[in-house]
């Protein structure tokens, strides 16, 4: 994937800080925020489309809060993946349906050997890790040894901030 | 939370419409009224079950830099260095995590510059040492929880 940056005009940029906390609960949210920046509601739309469109924007909708949904085990999943075939099974982790983010990561060698990162969520930990061991089958013998990392306490959250 | 709270968490999982009523819109596919819907997500997102709403930001494709941080705190320095780290604005979620490496957040700077000197300011201020895994390649990005 592409991480080329997009220029934004100045009002893109308002309409990204006007946004970024989130959309207005009012019948016509799209409005509100064209009021908030001085801007015709279909241009806020059109640009909030374009946005969509060349992926400065991946989705609007929303993040739930897991712990809240019941899935209490948050394990990232660590691996140590020989570099040529981690892209190759890199894709194929990421499709798995117990897998909400996959990336490739920098090792630091001797203290941390893992390359790719699988985020996976379990109502608990065994099914965590019976979800991990569906990711080592994937990985076969391309992978030398993984570790789960269970979050025991959420120390901050919330969107990504430009300003 | 009854039926129609998990119908909108996974509705709105997938997509917000970008259009003039949207909440009419998801309103009518689930077959409930605009008050309603905007009421529950009201509701969602003030009970925390919800922790954000609206358009989500792909930080390189907005010029900035992002990366993945953690860091191997002793106990008796993790609240004072976890203070340090969550008040910088540049931090957008911090988890403390069962790992020598105990400590994990998410740094986002409004340019890839950015990092580097955020990075050394985190250091200078905890007196730890920071491990930096910017992605190399990104495989998969979407929250699924079905409930």
């Amino acid at each position: 994937m592409s991480s080329s940056a997009f220029p934004l005009d100045p009002l893109d940029r308002l309409i990204v800080l006007a946004t970024q906390d989130g959309l207005p609960r009012v019948a016509r949210p799209y409005h509100a925020v064209a009021e908030q920046v001085g801007a015709a509601p279909a241009e806020v739309m059109a640009r909030l489309q374009r946005m969509l469109e060349n992926g400065v924007i991946r989705r609007i909708g929303a993040v739930p809060n897991h712990y809240a949904l019941g899935y209490k085990a948050n394990g990232m999943t660590v691996w140590d993946v020989a570099d040529e075939r981690v892209d190759t099974l890199g894709e194929r982790v990421g499709q798995l349906e117990s897998v909400s983010h996959c990336y490739q990561r920098p090792r630091y060698l001797p203290d941390w050997p893992y390359n790719l990162f699988a985020m996976v969520h379990g109502h608990d930990r065994a099914e965590v890790e019976q979800k991990a061991r569906q990711i080592a089958e994937l990985l076969g013998d391309a992978c030398r040894g993984h570790e789960i990392l269970y979050s025991t306490r959420i120390l901050k959250k919330t969107g990504l901030r430009i300003a | 939370m009854d039926a129609l709270d998990r119908a909108i968490i996974n509705q709105l999982q997938g997509g917000f419409p970008l259009c003039e009523r949207p909440y009419a819109a998801v309103a009518e596919q689930l077959g409930s009224s605009e008050d309603e819907v905007l009421a529950r997500v009201e509701r969602l997102l003030r009970d925390r079950v919800l922790t954000r709403f609206g358009p989500m930001f792909h930080a390189e494709r907005l010029g900035g830099g992002l990366s993945l941080v953690a860091m191997k705190i002793p106990p008796g320095d993790f609240e004072r260095v976890a203070e340090i780290v969550n008040a910088m604005p540049e931090v957008a979620h911090n988890y403390a995590r069962e790992h020598a490496l105990n400590m994990w957040f998410v740094l986002a700077t409004e340019t890839p510059e950015g990092q580097r000197e955020a990075l050394d300011r985190i250091e200078r201020e905890t007196g730890f040492p920071v491990y930096a895994m910017p992605k190399i390649r990104e495989y998969f990005v979407e929250l699924k929880l079905h409930v």
